[in-house]
């Protein structure tokens, strides 16, 4: 099938195992249940279900959810066409007819009368009722959703609906541990160890000021990035202002001091 | 004569005699000033010396400025060349015609101090001006008196200079004489007491200009600091540098907080900043990896020593975490002279040294030295960290047998090395201690201290201090005005509930109006490319356009999105004295006429649902700024709020900014994409102890930008005719001028309404 073929990951993802969570999703793919991923932001959340639909050997469809999004996003709509008007597939109801794992990442970012919409693809119909078209589509044996969200910004108005919540399996995500990172770091990059050691030095550094004019610590990703710099000939330094420092902060206080962390950091 | 009794050799005689003086006082020590002035002046300087001290005894100011100029007089010309000789004279004789001859005696005596300061003559030149221009303008004249009256601040100042100096930048000398000038020229009394740095805001002030990098400015980074890359916090409490010169103080912690000098300078290269940092980073090794220990037995050499050792292993484990701080400890550490060693053999305690240059060889491996003492003490100490962090006890062992071995007969001489032994970064290690049986050592008066102090109680809230802006000087007067807050009295609540139903009809049209603002939840928005849904309109207009061969307009869909409306409102009201008057044209009072419009502005808000506040000020001078709650956030527009606004009384003047930033300082917390301030007044910011009209409106205006800064916008209603004269200088164009006050319970709400639309 060539829409399935094309959503397949064709090449392994470096993914770092932390637990058990690899058994654990495969035990919930066996049994089709759906499955939140929660955690920090950059700290692997896309990259285990990516890994995971790899090594399913099942396609995989993302959707990057945003304030504006509506549930015809999601489903489907009308266009407009020569002969009058033409149904399109949205990407949830793509991933039904196909049998595609389909990841809705960052979900609490849509707004909560669009994720009402997956709520018949999550429990035992595992049915999507297409109204505007007058469809029901009985979801491939093979689909299954996930979605993630990261906790981090939950505040009154983004947060998920308890009965959204609890229709879903989940899995906590957090930042690794020094030594797993450094690893990550240098097996994602090919940086020395010791180069690692002391970015991850500097991003722990940084999730220390979490909740004292940081929303959010410097991410493994962000890590990963400064890391690329560093390999591909970029000053150290310079690589972690640039990666590290600058996009997470307009504050000059906090600033200074991670600017004062890499300095130390690097010596 | 007392002239004929003293003996001189020839060439000294000479020089009495040129100096032509008849002071007995003079006489006993001329011998002596004379001395020193000929092994520090030239021939030529030690003629003019001679000359210009004659001329000070005779401007006939009695023998004090002579004896001062012959003592000082020499040390400055060395500091600075001998061409200061006349002109220390010079000023002295200016002095003494200006009436202020009190101040030549303290001006000789500090001007040695000051030229240490100020070591060219154009610099100290550029001092004598300042004082010169400080002495002009505060020496006054009294209507009616034929005399000028003496500067009070000036000998003050001169004896305070050194030590101002020592802290201050002379652009900074200048911005403090200016303040105190500016501020107390017509109160001789506070005047001096300002100038002999006596009164709190000089010391605000001196605070405020001088030099180094300040732990108030700081404080917020320092905290991320020790928070970031220790993952600990505490308290930082500033201790002063600048008035302890005896025994400086050194950085600490204990259960209370870490303190830190309140300055630091930059030296050596390293910035202020750093230091903090430095100090910081020593300190939070030490709470991670320091043990207490037992310490009755020990000498006090036993305790410098694990004192040194202790730093030496926190320093080192903290440079294996963050190998950067090497270059920093490193610049900042002292490098000790090795060959001082050899001082013992002239009866020097030289043991600070020997430690000092362990800690120095520990933490510098470019360190050079050669005693073998030292070598071997350092190589154990590398040994025993080989093994892991190793314990504040293993460390103590090393150190007590490093004085074991190195122990003198001179280390009990009272001479002690001190040179170049100082580690600047590190605290005094207080927390390492444990006593175990109580010791009279003078650390102990501090728990004495706590017993003693006196249980204060607290009446009413204390008040909060804001800065004011002075718009002559372009800064802020620190924590000028006091703001003291309570709740507003009650009073009847049903005169307001009459007052609403006067106004029934209006409040009908309003509701109308008031239905608008509310949150409406979903609104369409056509005419997209991309939408959720198709707009069958427009899509119809399209396919007819694209079947008759036309381009079809692409934008046929259409979108929803939520509408939410978070504004909150403080509403602050000017309570002042002319309140009360009659309204023209009217028989109620304007009082009467603001509690209308403000009860219906209240219920408008009610309507809608923002969150909002009500506050009314008035102030009696700056010390008595009074702000009163009619409504807070949190309450509902209910009696008790109508209670309150009911018993509204006006009294005492406006002082606006002050009021403006503790209204403020609520606005701010509260969680609301736009916050706006309503502010009712019915004249310009005035109060009793402000002479110049344009003080308070500058500061007013100065509040506006502050409040603006911090995202509240800020909206004047001001019923007063002639506002037009300032009111746009506070405001800019934020505000309107109800000029008929009758109108004042109509406009306010639509006023309201129209600027949250």
């Amino acid at each position: 099938m060539d829409s399935k073929e094309q959503y397949k990951i064709h090449k392994e993802p470096f993914y770092q195992p932390q637990a058990n969570e690899v058994a654990l999703y495969e035990a919930a793919y066996i049994a089709r249940l759906p499955v939140m991923v929660k955690g920090p932001t950059g700290c692997g959340k896309s990259r285990f279900i990516e890994y995971m639909a790899w090594k399913l050997d099942k396609p995989l469809i993302t959707v990057a959810c945003n304030e504006d999004m509506t549930a015809s996003d999601l489903v489907g709509r009308y266009l407009l066409d020569a002969n009058g008007t033409r149904w399109l597939d949205g990407p949830l109801t793509t991933a039904a007819r196909i049998g595609a794992i389909c990841y809705l990442d960052e979900v609490v970012e849509a707004r909560q009368d669009t994720t009402v919409v997956i709520h018949p693809l999550t429990d035992h119909r595992r049915t999507l009722p297409l109204d505007k078209k007058g469809e029901l589509i009985e979801a491939h044996p093979d689909f299954q959703l996930v979605i993630s969200y990261n906790p981090g910004y939950q505040s009154l108005m983004k947060d998920l609906k308890q009965s959204t919540k609890q229709r879903f399996t989940g899995f906590e995500f957090d930042y690794p541990d020094t030594d797993m990172e450094v690893e990550i770091l240098s097996k994602e990059t090919g940086m020395e160890q010791e180069v690692c050691g002391k970015l991850v030095k500097i991003g722990q550094a940084a999730r220390n000021l979490k909740g004292h004019g940081l929303d959010e610590g410097i991410s493994t990703r962000l890590l990963v990035y400064a890391a690329t710099l560093i390999r591909n000939g970029v000053d150290p330094k310079d690589a972690c202002r640039m990666s590290l420092v600058r996009p997470i902060t307009d504050d000059a206080d906090i600033r200074d001091t991670l600017d004062h962390a890499i300095d130390v950091a690097f010596g | 004569m007392a002239t004929e009794t003293i003996e001189r050799s020839e060439e000294l005689a000479a020089y009495w005699q040129k100096l032509g003086c008849n002071f007995a006082l003079v006489d006993e020590v001329f011998d002596e000033c004379m001395k020193e002035a000929i092994a520090r002046l030239s021939s030529t300087g030690l003629e003019s010396y001679i000359e210009n001290a004659r001329f000070i005894g005779k401007m006939g100011r009695g023998a004090e400025p002579l004896l001062v100029y012959l003592e000082e007089a020499p040390a400055v010309a060395r500091l600075i060349g001998e061409e200061v000789l006349v002109d220390l004279r010079e000023f002295a004789y200016y002095m003494s015609t200006h009436t202020n001859f009190k101040a030549i005696v303290p001006f000789l005596q500090t001007c040695a101090a000051v030229a240490k300061r100020l070591p060219t003559r154009k610099l100290f030149m550029k001092y004598v001006e300042l004082i010169r221009d400080m002495m002009d303008r505060t020496s006054t004249s009294v209507h009616g008196h034929h005399t000028t009256f003496a500067s009070p601040g000036l000998p003050p100042l001169l004896k305070q200079a050194p030590r101002l100096l020592a802290v201050l930048s002379l652009d900074g000398l200048r911005n403090w004489i200016e303040y105190g000038i500016k501020y107390y020229n017509t109160h001789p009394g506070r005047q001096e007491e300002f100038f002999s740095l006596e009164s709190a805001d000089a010391l605000a002030v001196l605070q405020r200009e001088r030099h180094g990098t300040l732990l108030v400015d700081n404080e917020r980074k320092l905290d991320t600091y020790i928070r970031a890359l220790w993952n600990d916090s505490d308290y930082l409490v500033p201790y002063s540098l600048a008035f302890d010169e005896l025994r400086k103080p050194m950085p600490y912690f204990d259960d209370d907080g870490i303190r830190l000098p309140d300055v630091y300078d930059d030296i050596d290269g390293v910035q202020g900043i750093d230091r903090y940092r430095a100090a910081l980073a020593h300190m939070a090794a030490h709470r991670r990896w320091s043990q207490k220990m037992i310490v009755d037995n020990w000498s006090p050499f036993q305790r410098a020593s694990v004192e040194v050792f202790e730093d030496s292993r926190v320093d080192y484990l903290a440079c294996q975490r963050y190998p950067g701080l090497r270059k920093l400890f490193l610049a900042l550490h002292p490098i000790p002279k090795e060959e001082d060693l050899q001082l013992e053999e002239q009866g020097i305690s030289v043991f600070k040294l020997r430690l000092v240059m362990v800690s120095r060889a520990i933490l510098d491996p470019d360190y050079k030295y050669e005693n073998v003492h030292v070598r071997e003490f350092v190589q154990r100490f590398f040994e025993l960290m080989e093994s892991g962090e190793a314990t504040s006890a293993e460390m103590s062992s090393v150190a007590l047998s490093f004085i074991a071995r190195t122990r003198g007969q001179r280390d009990l001489s009272p001479k002690i090395y001190f040179e170049n032994t100082e580690v600047d970064y590190r605290d005094d290690n207080r927390h390492l201690w444990i006593y175990i049986e109580e010791s009279d050592e003078d650390e102990m008066f501090e728990h004495l201290e706590k017993r003693q102090k006196p249980d204060e109680e607290l009446h009413g809230l204390p008040p909060r201090h804001y800065d004011e802006w002075d718009y002559n000087a372009q800064s802020y007067r620190p924590d000028w005005v006091s703001v003291y807050e309570a709740l507003h009295p009650r009073g009847n609540a049903g005169r307001i509930d009459s007052l609403l139903a006067k106004h029934n009809h209006l409040a009908k049209r309003l509701k109308a109006m008031l239905e608008m603002l509310k949150p409406q939840d979903k609104v369409r928005i056509r005419y997209q490319e991309e939408g959720s849904e198709l707009d069958l309109d427009v899509a119809i207009r399209s396919l007819i356009d694209f079947k008759s061969g036309s381009s079809p307009d692409p934008r046929i869909n259409m979108s929803h999105r939520t509408d939410g409306r978070s504004i909150a409102v403080t509403l602050l009201l000017d309570l002042s004295q002319s309140l009360s008057e009659k309204a023209s044209g009217s028989d109620q009072t304007i009082m009467e006429l603001s509690q209308e419009a403000v009860s219906l502005l209240a219920w408008s808000i009610q309507q809608v649902g923002d969150p909002f506040a009500i506050g009314g000020f008035h102030s009696n001078t700056r010390h008595d700024v009074r702000y009163y709650h009619i409504k807070g956030f949190g309450e509902q527009w209910g009696d008790e709020v109508k209670s309150r606004l009911a018993e509204m009384q006006a009294g005492y003047s406006t002082r606006m900014g002050g009021a403006m930033r503790h209204a403020a300082h609520y606005l701010k917390a509260q969680q609301a994409d736009k916050k706006l301030m309503l502010i009712l007044t019915d004249g310009e910011p005035a109060d009793i102890d402000v002479h110049d009209p344009q003080l308070l409106i500058q500061d007013a205006r100065q509040a506006v930008n502050e409040l603006d800064r911090d995202g509240i916008y800020t909206y004047c209603i001001n019923l007063d005719p002639k506002a037009d004269e300032y009111v746009a200088d506070i405001f800019g164009k934020q505000y309107t001028i109800v000029d008929n006050v009758m109108q004042l319970p109509v406009k306010l709400p639509e006023l309201f309404i129209a600027l949250t639309k």
